[in-house]
C-alpha cells in the first residue's frame, strides 16, 4: 500500500518536472543565436586563436631553449677553452710563443714587487698559430730527456697505485658487503672518515711511517699509502651491497665457494663501477702534487705535475707541448670511458 | 590452499565423530638429555659457522686492514702521542703546549682563516651553480649529452697542465688586465695572484674544475625523479617554480648534502691549485693550511706538525659529523 503510493508520488513528481521543463521558455544557446555564416566565422576565429596560443607557446619554448642553449654554449666554451688553447698553442714555434707570452713571465720573475719594471704590454692571445709546426713536440721528445723522465715518473707512480688500490679495494668491499655485523660497520664508518680526511691530515701519518720504516724519498713512500687509501672501498661497497642476495644464495646452492662467488658474481656485476673508479683514481693520482712534494722530495723522481708548475721563462717554448702531452692520457681515458665515469659518479650520489 | 584447509577440517570432524569416547593419549616422552644434546650441537654448529664466516670475510679484508692500520691508524696514534711531547726525540709530556703553540701561531691562524673563507665562498657557490647548470641541461635541451661531456671534461684535465693558461690570463701582463677586467675591482692593473683578489682567481679555477662533477651528480638525481609525479602536480595547477621547490627539491635533498660534502672536501684540496700557481710562499691571503703543514715539514717541527694535524682531524670529524647528523635529521623529517 505504502509502496504503491510512493511509486505514484514519484511518477507524479516526474510528470510535474517534465511539464515544467517543457513549459518554461528556454534561452537560445550561444550557438543557436548565430546564423550559419556567423557560426562558421566564429569557429574560424576560435581556430585562429588557438593556433595563435599554440604558436606563442612554441615561440616561448623556442626562446627559452634558445636562451638555455646560449648559456650552455657559453659555459661550455669557458670550460673547454683552457684545453683548446693549450693544444693550439702547442703547435706554435718556440719563437712565436716567446714573442706572444714572454711578457707574462717578466712579471713572474724576481722583481715582482717593483711595479716600475713592468712593461705596459699585454700578451697577444692567438688561437691560431701563424705557422703550424711540431717543433715543440720534437724539442720535447728528442732534445730534453728530463721531460720524458718526468713523464715516466708519473706513469710508474700512478699505475701501481691504481691497480693495487683496485685489487685491495675489491676484496675489502666484498668483505664489507657480505659480512655485516655491528663492529664491522663501525670499522666501515672509520674507513669513510679516513676517506674524507684532507691531505693536510693524512700526509703527516704517511710521512711519519715512511720515515720510520725508511722508505721516505723513495717511490714506495707514495705508492704504498696510495694502495691502501680507502676511497675506492667506500664506493665499491655501496655497489656490492646492491647485488641481490638471491644471486649469492643460488650460487651457494650450486656449490660455489666464496672465492668463486667473489670472482664470478660480485666482480662481474660491479664491472662498470670498477671501470669508473679506475678512471677516477687514475686522474686523481695523475694529478697529485701534495704527496710528491712531501714524501718524495727528490726532484729527479718527482712526477710531471710538480714539474710543470716550475716551468720558467727559458722553457716556455716547450711548456705548452709539455702541458698538452701531460693531459693526453687522462683525456683519452675520458673519451674511452665517459659512460662508465658518468654512471659511476651518478650512482655514488644516489642512495 | 583453501581447499586443503577445508579438507583438514573435514577429516578432523570425521575423526571426532568416530572417536566420541575420550581416549587417553600417552604423551611422547622426549629424553631431556637428548634434547639438550641436540641444542648444544646446533649451537656448536652455528658458532662454528659464524666463526668460519668471520674468518672468511676477515680474510678478504686483511690486506686493506693491515695497510690502513700501518699507514694511517697507527701513525695517527703515534702523532697523537707526539703532539703531547716536547719534540719527537724528547718524550717529556708537555700537555697542550703544542696545541696552544699552533693555535697562537700567526701563520696557522692566517692559513685557517684563508682556508675557511675560501671554503665558505666556494662550496655554496659551486653547489648553486652546479644545480643551475643541471636544471638547465635537464630542460630537454638539444645535445644535452654533448654539453655534459664538455662540462665534465675539466675534471679530467690535470691542473698542472692548465696552470700556464691561468698565468696567461691572470698575471700582471695577462689577458684579464688586457681586457680591462681589473676595472671590476680597482682602478689600475692588478697582478691578480699577488693581490687581495687572488682568491677570486683560485675560485674561478676551483669552479672550472668541480662544476662538472657536481652537475653530473645533480643530473642523476633529477633524472631519477618520477616523471608521473611532476605530471600530476602539473595537472593540479602547480607552475614550474612550485614544482621545483615542492617536488624536485624534496628528491634532490640527499644529493644536495652529498655534493656539499664532496665540495667541502675538494675545497680543502685547493692547495694543489694554489701551489701550482704560486709556489711555496704565496700572497698572504692564499696561504692555505697545507702551506703551513708543508713549511712545518721543512722545519722538521714534528710536535707542532702533529698538533696541527690532530686539530684539523678533529675539526674535519666535527664538520662531517655535523653534516651527516643534519642529513639524517632532514631525512627523518622528509620521511616522517
Amino acid at each position: 500500500m505504502n509502496r504503491l503510493t510512493e511509486q505514484q508520488k514519484r511518477d507524479a513528481a516526474t510528470n510535474a518536472r517534465r511539464k515544467v521543463h517543457t513549459t518554461v521558455d528556454r534561452d537560445l544557446s550561444f550557438f543557436e543565436q548565430m546564423s550559419e555564416a556567423e557560426r562558421e566565422e566564429f569557429f574560424k576565429d576560435q581556430k585562429k586563436k588557438s593556433l595563435r596560443v599554440r604558436k606563442a607557446r612554441k615561440t616561448a619554448y623556442r626562446i627559452s631553449t634558445g636562451i638555455g642553449l646560449i648559456v650552455a654554449i657559453t659555459v661550455s666554451i669557458l670550460a673547454i677553452i683552457p684545453v683548446f688553447f693549450t693544444f693550439l698553442n702547442s703547435f706554435m714555434s718556440s719563437a712565436e710563443i716567446a714573442h706572444n707570452y714572454g711578457v707574462i713571465f717578466q712579471s713572474l720573475s724576481g722583481h715582482a714587487e717593483n711595479g716600475a719594471t713592468y712593461l705596459a704590454k699585454t700578451p697577444s692571445l692567438t688561437l691560431v698559430p701563424q705557422k703550424v709546426t711540431i717543433e715543440q713536440y720534437l724539442n720535447l721528445l728528442f732534445m730534453s730527456p728530463t721531460y720524458l723522465m718526468k713523464f715516466w715518473n708519473s706513469i710508474i707512480l700512478v699505475v701501481p697505485i691504481v691497480l693495487g688500490q683496485m685489487g685491495v679495494s675489491c676484496l675489502a668491499a666484498y668483505s664489507f658487503a657480505r659480512y655485516r655485523r655491528k663492529r664491522r660497520e663501525v670499522l666501515f664508518f672509520s674507513y669513510i672518515i679516513l676517506m674524507l680526511m684532507p691531505f693536510q691530515v693524512t700526509l703527516v701519518p704517511n710521512y711519519m711511517i715512511a720515515d720510520q720504516i725508511g722508505i721516505l724519498n723513495t717511490r714506495w713512500a707514495i705508492i704504498l699509502p696510495g694502495i691502501f687509501s680507502t676511497f675506492a672501498i667506500f664506493l665499491l661497497t655501496k655497489y656490492m651491497r646492491q647485488i641481490p642476495v638471491a644471486y649469492i644464495e643460488a650460487a651457494k646452492l650450486d656449490g660455489a665457494t666464496e672465492w668463486q662467488i667473489f670472482t664470478q658474481i660480485a666482480v662481474p656485476i660491479c664491472k662498470n663501477a670498477i671501470f669508473a673508479l679506475t678512471i677516477l683514481l687514475f686522474i686523481d693520482y695523475w694529478n697529485m702534487v701534495e704527496q710528491p712534494l712531501v714524501l718524495l722530495n727528490v726532484p729527479d723522481k718527482q712526477p710531471m705535475s710538480v714539474f710543470l708548475s716550475q716551468i720558467n721563462e727559458a722553457e716556455i717554448g716547450i711548456a705548452f707541448a709539455a702541458s698538452a702531452l701531460y693531459m693526453i692520457p687522462p683525456l683519452l681515458i675520458f673519451l674511452w670511458g665517459e659512460e662508465y665515469l658518468v654512471e659511476g659518479i651518478s650512482r655514488s650520489g644516489v642512495k | 590452499m583453501p581447499s586443503e584447509e577445508t579438507q583438514n577440517k573435514e577429516t578432523i570432524k570425521e575423526e571426532t565423530r568416530a572417536d566420541r569416547k575420550p581416549q587417553t593419549v600417552s604423551a611422547v616422552t622426549i629424553d631431556p638429555e637428548h634434547l639438550a644434546k641436540i641444542k648444544l650441537d646446533k649451537k656448536k654448529f652455528h658458532r662454528k659457522r659464524r666463526l668460519k664466516d668471520w674468518a672468511m670475510f676477515t680474510g678478504y679484508l686483511t690486506p686493506s686492514l693491515v695497510g690502513v692500520l700501518v699507514f694511517f691508524y697507527l701513525p695517527l696514534l703515534l702523532i697523537l702521542k707526539t703532539s703531547f711531547q716536547r719534540s719527537s726525540t724528547n718524550t717529556d709530556f708537555v700537555g697542550f703546549d703544542n696545541y696552544s703553540r699552533v693555535l697562537t701561531n700567526e701563520a696557522f691562524v692566517n692559513a685557517a682563516k684563508n682556508s675557511m673563507t675560501f671554503s665558505g665562498i666556494a662550496v655554496p657557490l659551486s653547489v648553486l651553480l652546479a644545480l643551475l647548470l643541471a636544471i638547465l641541461l635537464n630542460t630537454k635541451l638539444p645535445a644535452e649529452s654533448v654539453f655534459r661531456s664538455i662540462l665534465l671534461n675539466p675534471m679530467m684535465v690535470p691542473v698542472a697542465s692548465v696552470v700556464l693558461i691561468w698565468q696567461v690570463f691572470f698575471s700582471y701582463n695577462g689577458m684579464a688586465n688586457g681586457w680591462g677586467l681589473y676595472k671590476l675591482f680597482e682602478d689600475g692593473r692588478i697582478d691578480w695572484l699577488k693581490s687581495d683578489h687572488s682568491q677570486f682567481v683560485i675560485l674561478v679555477l676551483f669552479l672550472w674544475k668541480n662544476l662538472g662533477y657536481n652537475m653530473v651528480l645533480f643530473l642523476a638525481a633529477l633524472n631519477s625523479i618520477d616523471e608521473e609525479i611532476l605530471e600530476a602536480a602539473k595537472m593540479d595547477g602547480a607552475n614550474a617554480i612550485v614544482r621545483f621547490f615542492a617536488i624536485k627539491m624534496h628528491f634532490l635533498a640527499p644529493t644536495l648534502f652529498f655534493v656539499a660534502i664532496m665540495s667541502l672536501i675538494n675545497s680543502f684540496k685547493i692547495f694543489r691549485e694554489v701551489y701550482l700557481l704560486t709556489g711555496d710562499h704565496p700572497y698572504a691571503n692564499l696561504y692555505m693550511l697545507q702551506h703551513f703543514m708543508n713549511n712545518a715539514f721543512t722545519n722538521l717541527d714534528y710536535s707542532k706538525l702533529s698538533a696541527g694535524a690532530i686539530i684539523m682531524c678533529v675539526f674535519m670529524i666535527v664538520i662531517v659529523g655535523a653534516l651527516f647528523f643534519a642529513e639524517s635529521k632532514f631525512d627523518a623529517d622528509v620521511e616522517g
